[in-house]
């Protein structure tokens, strides 16, 4: 399955980033710095790092995942400096672990290698902690923000049949229908 | 430091939105009105009708809350900060010395699970279900020997029901055979049935159960005061449009019909004259460490099944040593809940859970009792069971196509049955002060001493039987069975200053007023003699337009 623009916003919506009437401009420019500012508080490479961790732990037959994750983050992290700096502060945890083990960041390793690094930092038993050790605070700001995106929206949740998920204002008129086959 | 400056320093963004109906006056303003006609403890359903109805009627009102006034802006946010694990923040604030409580009953009672503290109270996290009492509750004793009479009967509140689901734009049908009599439609279409509502009801259908709509406080259409619902599935604990009901509503009414409202005033007593026959005064306190006197003609206690005997209790006075109003020895007695029983499990066909965040099937087949051998049973089938996908996803231990495995095993064919089933007033179960803990303020806290009896745990069972007779006829494999053992309460807080006309057997009379002092109206659940097993907030509203019309004839 292929992620448009109008999954992003299904995305922000269910994670409460207020109108989503408004996104669409912040879409338009929403291209993150090398280096975090006021205006921009995520850099390239915090974006970059996302979008490698997407694509371990979305489902495999999910496409576009970069510019999914590119505009969704941008903006939810304009409305909320607090996660922007738990996500670049998470980054550079993972870096730094990452560091001991290979010459590159997290971004620039291979698909099985960043999968690997998940699964020797716990990640994937880790309870979610913004304040918690490095695999917490990975689960927290990174994995489970991706996963919130993506299964929280109409579109991964429409993968399994919930096309209205709870978070997203969509109606009441699917709740009324049978299994789509 | 003088209080309006100490407010001022404590004004939240919410307060530098509103204005204040009282000239020259700030909104965020805590120190007291000139005596006014009537002074209100408690800003929930109850007590936000009552003082829409009095305002509405050119009546000065001052209306004192212990909690904030919660921004209705941040109800998006709320509603994610639920949905994400690893918040550990309690959505509406609950907990701290400010709400510090004991249980010390048999059964622990989670009393800050139960209610919400602020504008609104606890209609900012109900699940918003309306159902009126039916006719046998208010004469629970002389039907079957149950409980007790309440001193009115059905027929009195059957007009204020009919105004409560005005003020609720209750979306309901008339399709219920088991519901007692009613005089009109409800104000808005019942919304319709789910796709696992059609499930149940062919099971049902075999088995000789009658399913039918359920009245929500929810709009199923636009109306002035609110948008239709658009189904963003987390009612309870958060309505982020606002299309289910909640008491800021009629909290707006008052104030444009020139109310105060003022919310982080904990009242921490009641002051009454010398000859101990009337309410003075309503002390209580500011954020700026002051305290306050307002002082009123008549007086409303609002604040719950458990605050408001918890006040009356503190309000101690040499002639009243056990407690205002509690000559009888029962305020904080006869502590009642409703009881939850289920029974959920899997089917292998999907089931379309959790598309919306309400019920819209139920049968009351199992309400009235047959006799004295079990209490009242309201039968739910649930539109939310099981996990949604990104509950699975947050907490997997699995990540890509495992995780999307994952979550396909554990979502989608999950079916269940809830129900509430009745608790019978018994004396010993009672709202107490514990003199060993203190609040913020230095009072003792409540305490909360409930247990179960055999009579609700066989009803429990009961309900088990027949929700496991249905899940069976719909084929599944029955995973979970909520019975007597693990069954915990529905956060109804009911029976703490009943009503009657015996003043050494109640608290109140018929018309919610004391029978010891003859300005202070008591309203809200704690004037349940009996609990039913209905979502008690319609009979709340009823009856506060009840104690309401009764304060305007008096004033």
């Amino acid at each position: 399955m292929e992620l448009t623009r109008r999954d992003v916003l299904g995305a922000l919506s269910a994670a409460g980033v207020g109108s989503v009437s408004g996104c669409s401009d912040l879409l338009e420019d929403g291209a993150a710095g090398e280096s975090p500012t006021e205006d921009d508080p995520i850099t390239d490479h915090d974006v970059e790092t996302l979008v490698a961790l997407a694509e371990v732990v979305y489902p495999s037959g999910v496409t576009e995942i970069e510019s999914f994750v590119r505009e969704y983050s941008v903006v939810r992290v304009r409305e909320d400096p607090t996660y922007a700096r738990g996500v670049g502060e998470t980054v550079a945890r993972l870096d730094d672990y990452v560091a001991e083990w290979h010459d590159d960041a997290y971004a620039d390793l291979s698909a099985s290698a960043r999968a690997d690094v998940l699964e020797q930092m716990a990640v994937d038993t880790a309870d979610p902690d913004p304040d918690g050790v490095a695999g917490e605070r990975i689960r927290y700001y990174l994995v489970n923000e991706l996963l919130y995106a993506f299964y929280a929206s109409p579109t991964g949740a429409g993968l399994l049949g919930l096309e209205n998920p709870p978070g997203h204002p969509g109606g009441t008129t699917s709740y009324r229908e049978g299994p789509h086959e | 430091m003088n209080s309006q400056n100490g407010a001022d320093l404590d004004r939240t963004p919410a307060d530098s939105r509103r204005s204040s109906p009282e000239p020259g006056r700030t909104a965020f303003d805590r120190t007291p009105s000139d005596r006014v006609d009537v002074c209100i403890v408690g800003a929930g359903p109850s007590g936000a009708l009552i003082a829409a109805e009095l305002s509405a009627a050119g009546h000065d009102v001052v209306v004192l809350d212990a909690g904030p006034r919660f921004d209705p802006a941040d109800r998006e946010n709320e509603m994610e900060n639920h949905l994400r694990p690893g918040n550990p923040e309690p959505l509406w604030g609950m907990g701290g010395k400010r709400d510090a409580y004991s249980a010390t009953g048999d059964h622990h009672y989670p009393l800050n699970a139960a209610r919400v503290k602020g504008i609104g109270g606890s209609t900012l996290h109900w699940q918003g279900m309306v159902m009126r009492l039916h006719e046998q509750d208010f004469e629970l004793d002389s039907s079957v020997g149950l409980g007790a009479d309440w001193p009115i009967s059905y027929d009195d509140l059957r007009p204020y029901y009919a105004a409560a689901e005005e003020a609720f734009s209750v979306a309901g049908a008339s399709d219920n055979p088991f519901s007692p009599p009613r005089e009109q439609p409800h104000p808005l279409p019942a919304f319709p049935p789910s796709y696992s509502d059609s499930l149940f009801a062919e099971a049902c259908e075999s088995l000789g159960i009658t399913t039918h709509s359920v009245p929500n406080a929810r709009n199923s259409e636009a109306t002035d005061e609110a948008g239709a619902c658009v189904g963003y599935g987390t009612c309870k604990p958060v309505c982020p449009s606002g299309a289910k009901y909640d008491a800021t509503r009629h909290v707006n009414v008052a104030e444009a019909n020139g109310a105060r409202i003022v919310d982080r005033a904990p009242v921490q007593r009641l002051e009454h004259d010398a000859s101990g026959e009337r309410v003075t005064a309503a002390v209580y306190a500011t954020p700026d460490g002051e305290e306050h006197r307002q002082e009123a003609r008549e007086f409303v206690l609002a604040a719950g099944g458990v605050e408001t005997p918890r006040l009356l209790l503190l309000s101690e006075s040499e002639q009243y040593p056990d407690g205002l109003a509690n000559s009888s020895g029962l305020v904080g007695r006869y502590f009642m809940d409703h009881l939850f029983a289920g029974v959920g499990g899997q089917l292998d066909e999907r089931t379309r859970q959790k598309h919306v965040g309400f019920i819209t099937s139920e049968s009351h087949q199992f309400y009235d009792r047959p006799d004295d051998s079990r209490t009242a049973i309201k039968l739910e089938f649930l539109n939310y069971a099981g996990p949604a996908p990104a509950d699975v996803a947050m907490t997997a231990d699995s990540f890509g196509d495992d995780l999307l495995d994952d979550i396909w095993s554990a979502y989608g064919n999950h079916a269940a049955m809830g129900a509430l089933v009745e608790q019978l007033p018994r004396k010993e179960n009672r709202v107490r002060l514990d003199h060993s803990r203190t609040d913020d303020h230095g009072n003792p806290v409540p305490d909360v001493v409930w247990r179960l009896d055999d009579r609700t745990r066989a009803t429990i069972r009961r309900a088990n039987e027949i929700q496991r007779s249905v899940l069976e006829e719909l084929g599944a494999e029955i995973t979970w069975t909520v019975g007597p053992d693990d069954t915990g309460p529905a956060f109804h807080h009911m029976g703490t200053t009943r009503m009657g006309t015996d003043p050494s057997e109640s608290v109140v009379d018929s018309q919610l007023r004391t029978h010891d002092l003859a300005n202070l109206t008591v309203a809200g659940s704690s004037v349940f003699v009996t609990g039913g097993a209905m979502n008690p907030t319609l009979t709340i509203a009823a009856l506060s337009l009840k104690a309401a019309d009764h304060l305007a004839a008096r004033l």
